[in-house]
């Protein structure tokens, strides 16, 4: 409690304030912009913050995360075009409420759901987040090397539609993420000679290079000529009878959100979905859903904010990022030498706490701007689309060029942002390559650690009670498409191999 | 002739497959390449994860192979702006890509202000606009205020090329 008011004293002096702002704002303008999620937003404007010291940094990145997040979610109920997955939901409901004449009402509905869903979740991690770390300086190499095979299996099974599509992701993720010396023995690994390889490759360029150049090359062989419409809206307001119907699902959000954020489940997507659900099942106006219901919008934005605080859970105390947003801002620490786990709330705690404390006064500065600001916002999605894309590749090169002032850099991610056209054209998921970029090297630092210990025993992997309980769920989740086939009707074992990809397909 | 293209262009995602192999292939031998007699710490040195890394990498290829032969197709990405009804635009895209080179080989040359400012005027070009006072001058705008923020107030130094040492 102490800590937190430090970090209030911290994150309140004049400066860190108006950079709480400023990244409040640039999050929101940046993620109302189409085809910018929140992800791509962090990795466009890490450069911005690469002559700041670190807290000031990161007191600005809460800002842009729920910025990000929020700015998602108006695009999504003006333009009913979802750029990213964590606002999907928030067209169903939102969209029809802003073609019906209620914009101002869904806007007022999603802003103050995501303040609810934030600042509940922000005090879950006020609570939790300490615990998880004293617990989690215990636990061994073993147990982090399972977590981390746990995060690769989860990130290439749940998301997307095609296992073997998201498994080859990964591996593109854990190729790159080898390039550079070993850090063990000092090894070139596929440097080929090259100077400006042995170093590895930034994760900032690859980041910006799959997200930002990939998105743009995309979007441009296949640029709608027309664009959509964006509905105008006035000032969000809410009446009474509105907020008779929103408050509880503001409520209900973070108890679903929450939990799904801190596992590597793929962030908001399931939660959103589920809040969605739930608010329909629970709702007294049934019949108004998928016309327009206030509740498909208040309850899945609340789910989104706090699914966004859960998965900081995970990052700050395990070191883990469950979402492309999470491995972004993980990159960003990374940046500053900085490691997040379980030792950094012992190491950086008043870093830790004055990002916690800010986290409260940027949801609470995206509520008071942005509820004013919303017609401002809309009017950004009328942005002539060639500016829009060109824009992105400019910011790009500036980031990739800033990291360490060399124009390998820039052809770098070239190659790298041809990849994630490519990626993006055959389905390939970018998150797992993202996060195979980032945990791969931990991920061989634990295991060999791990085998170190056990002087080269296999066993030495599962010698841990927690490690053990990991690789089970991992199997849970291997073989959920082979289990499922005996669930509903139990079936004579057709193979005895599961064909996943064929499931999948 | 034409039917071998028509059933390659159907199965184009087979390109993926062959990416995957290239790099399985080209991991497994710069793995195989390294010492391993010195400089060992512990049972498992440098060698093992790019092994298994490229070995999985063969593997999931020829899984993805066998996904596309037998009709499996990956999703192409929708978003706000993709329209994917229309074929792909490969003019925008290569036009795209020379702006982008071009800002790569002229940033060490001409500094980025005017680097910068071909960049995003050749981008906006290439992406389909015509403005050609409006462009230019946002162009050349936009890129020197970032630099100057950069440069001068956020401390990321960026090379300002002949145009700045003038000021």
């Amino acid at each position: 409690m102490e800590q937190l008011l430090d970090g209030f004293a911290t994150a309140l002096t004049p400066t860190h304030l108006l950079l709480a702002a400023i990244g409040v704002l640039l999050g929101t303008a940046i993620g109302v912009l189409p085809g910018i999620g929140p992800a791509m937003a962090v990795a466009l404007l890490l450069p911005v913050t690469y002559g700041m010291e670190p807290t000031g940094a990161f007191i600005m990145f809460a800002g842009i995360y729920y910025g990000g997040m929020f700015g998602g979610s108006t695009t999504s109920i003006l333009l009913n075009t979802p750029g990213e997955s964590a606002a999907v939901v928030a067209a169903f409901e939102g969209n029809p409420m802003a073609r019906k004449g209620r914009g101002a009402q869904a806007l007022a509905a999603a802003a103050i759901g995501h303040f609810t869903g934030g600042i509940i979740g922000t005090l879950l991690i006020v609570l939790l987040a300490p615990f998880v770390a004293k617990h989690a300086v215990d636990i061994g190499a073993p147990d982090l090397f399972a977590i981390m095979v746990l995060a690769f299996i989860a990130v290439t099974s749940v998301l997307g539609s095609s296992r073997i599509r998201g498994v080859a992701s990964l591996l593109i993720g854990l190729t790159l993420g080898l390039v550079g010396l070993d850090e063990m023995t000092g090894q070139q690994r596929l440097t080929f000679g090259s100077l400006h390889l042995a170093d590895g490759i930034d994760i900032v360029v690859v980041a910006v290079a799959l997200f930002a150049v990939g998105e743009a090359l995309w979007v441009a062989a296949h640029l709608r000529r027309k664009p959509f419409e964006p509905i105008p809206v006035g000032r969000p307001w809410l009446s009474r009878a509105d907020l008779k119907r929103t408050w509880k699902p503001w409520l209900r959000g973070p108890a679903i959100g929450f939990p799904f954020g801190a596992i590597p489940a793929g962030g908001a997507e399931i939660p959103t979905f589920l809040s969605y659900v739930t608010e329909k099942r629970l709702s007294k106006h049934k019949d108004e859903f998928g016309k327009g219901a206030i509740e498909g919008v208040a309850g899945p934005e609340s789910t989104a904010s706090a699914s966004a605080a859960g998965t900081l859970v995970t990052m700050l105390t395990l070191g883990l990022p469950t979402t492309a947003t999470a491995a972004v801002m993980l990159a960003a620490f990374q940046q500053y030498g900085i490691q997040p786990g379980p030792l950094l709330f012992q190491r950086e705690s008043g870093l830790v706490w004055a990002l916690i404390a800010s986290l409260f006064i940027g949801l609470t500065l995206l509520l008071v701007l942005n509820l004013p600001l919303a017609p401002l916002w809309a009017k950004l999605l009328r942005i002539p689309r060639p500016y829009l894309y060109a824009g992105i590749l400019f910011f790009a090169s500036v980031g990739a060029y800033a990291v360490n002032a060399d124009i390998f850099d820039l052809l770098l991610m070239f190659v790298i942002g041809l990849l994630g056209f490519g990626m993006r054209r055959y389905g390939l998921p970018v998150l797992p390559a993202i996060i195979g970029v980032i945990l791969g090297p931990a991920a061989e630092q634990q295991m060999r650690r791990s085998l170190q210990l056990s002087d080269g025993s296999l066993t030495g992997l599962v010698n841990s009670p927690m490690a053990v309980i990991v690789y089970i769920v991992v199997l849970v989740i291997v073989f959920f498409p082979l289990i499922r086939k005996f669930l509903p009707k139990p079936t004579p074992p057709a193979a005895p191999t599961p064909e996943r990809e064929k499931v999948d397909a | 002739m034409t039917a071998t293209k028509s059933w390659l262009r159907e199965r184009s995602e087979l390109g993926i497959c062959a990416l995957l192999v290239v790099l399985g292939v080209l991991v497994l031998t710069d793995a195989l390449r390294i010492p391993t007699d010195f400089a060992q710490r512990g049972p498992v040195g440098p060698k093992a994860v790019p092994i298994l890394v490229g070995s999985l990498l063969l593997l999931v290829a020829a899984l993805l192979a066998r996904d596309v032969l037998r009709g499996g197709r990956g999703e192409a990405e929708a978003g706000e702006d993709v329209d994917l009804s229309a074929p792909a635009d490969w003019r925008t895209v290569l036009l795209l890509c020379g702006a982008f080179l071009a800002n790569a080989a002229l940033i060490g040359v001409v500094g980025f202000p005017i680097s910068g400012a071909i960049l995003f005027w050749g981008a906006a070009y290439a992406l389909g606009s015509r403005a050609y006072v409006r462009d230019p001058l946002i162009a050349a705008g936009l890129s020197i205020l970032t630099f100057v923020i950069f440069n001068n107030l956020l401390g990321v130094p960026l090379p300002g090329g002949p145009l700045m040492e003038v000021f």
